[in-house]
């Protein structure tokens, strides 16, 4: 079922600037880890492979906001809540364990190398899920 | 790297962003215009910047990271027209919100683009 109006309500409004966000990242970490796997996987394989990870959650997590469907948003929670688990244990296991993480993830100690935005965005993300459903749409 | 066109273009790119801050926090879109007037300036001179680092680029003698290099320089084109059409189909005054998001990812290519041009 389609419903314009929720549509409206994800992709309208903060919701617009969060998309932005999320299509920066997915385009940073998209072409970061594609780099990186492709000249030197060997280096840093485990850090390699989580940069890979980042980049899909962050691309599903683009194209569900701006789609802002009933499922796409269902997706867009798991998405969110995935990235959310991911850079909260990454960041924790990379700064217990910095030797297993030879070159830099995006989630490296919660995202530091990116301003810390990697551990807001995905709470951001499902505020704006939460809020987005009640508000009602202005036209 | 490209001196001080470079220099330039991030504290331009800063300006705008400051510039989209206010219009956002006015919470009315005055200006919006010249604002995609200015990012537009801004867009034609990182294509600029993109030709003379390729240029520079194929005639360093120094060891340079070549793919990463152009794909920084292509990246630095894709941002402004992307979050200018982001921003102009926005009603409301996130739209300059947008902007104000795509202002902030200039300088940081640029200061990335640098560091990759010297080997960091």
């Amino acid at each position: 079922m389609s419903d314009p109006g929720l549509r409206e309500a994800t992709r309208s409004g903060p919701g617009r600037v969060l998309i932005a966000v999320y299509a920066v990242f997915a385009l940073a970490a998209t072409a970061r880890s594609a780099v990186q796997i492709a000249t030197k996987f060997s280096d840093a394989p485990l850090a390699y492979v989580l940069s890979a990870v980042a980049a899909v959650v962050y691309i599903v997590a683009t194209v569900c906001f701006t789609r802002g469907s009933r499922t796409s948003r269902q997706v867009a929670t798991v998405s969110c809540t995935v990235e959310l688990i991911g850079v909260l244990a990454v960041g924790t296991a990379s700064v217990l364990a910095p030797s297993a993480f030879p070159d830099q993830t995006v989630w490296s100690v919660y995202g530091d190398g990116y301003g810390f935005i990697p551990v807001v965005l995905p709470i951001l993300g499902l505020l704006w899920i939460r809020r987005s459903a009640k508000v009602p749409v202005q036209v | 790297m490209v001196h001080p066109l470079d220099t330039i273009l991030l504290i331009a790119a800063l300006i705008c962003a400051v510039w989209s801050l206010v219009l956002l926090m006015l919470s009315r879109p005055v200006g919006k215009r010249w604002l995609l007037g200015a990012l537009l300036l801004i867009e034609l001179a990182l294509l600029v910047q993109a030709v003379l680092g390729v240029v520079q680029l194929a005639t360093t003698h120094r060891h340079v990271s070549g793919v990463t290099f152009v794909g920084y320089l292509i990246g630095s084109l894709l941002i402004l027209p992307a979050a200018a059409w982001w921003a102009i189909t926005e009603k409301s005054r996130w739209g300059v919100g947008v902007l104000l998001v795509g202002c902030l990812v200039i300088p940081v290519i640029i200061v990335r683009m640098n560091q990759v041009w010297s080997g960091v």
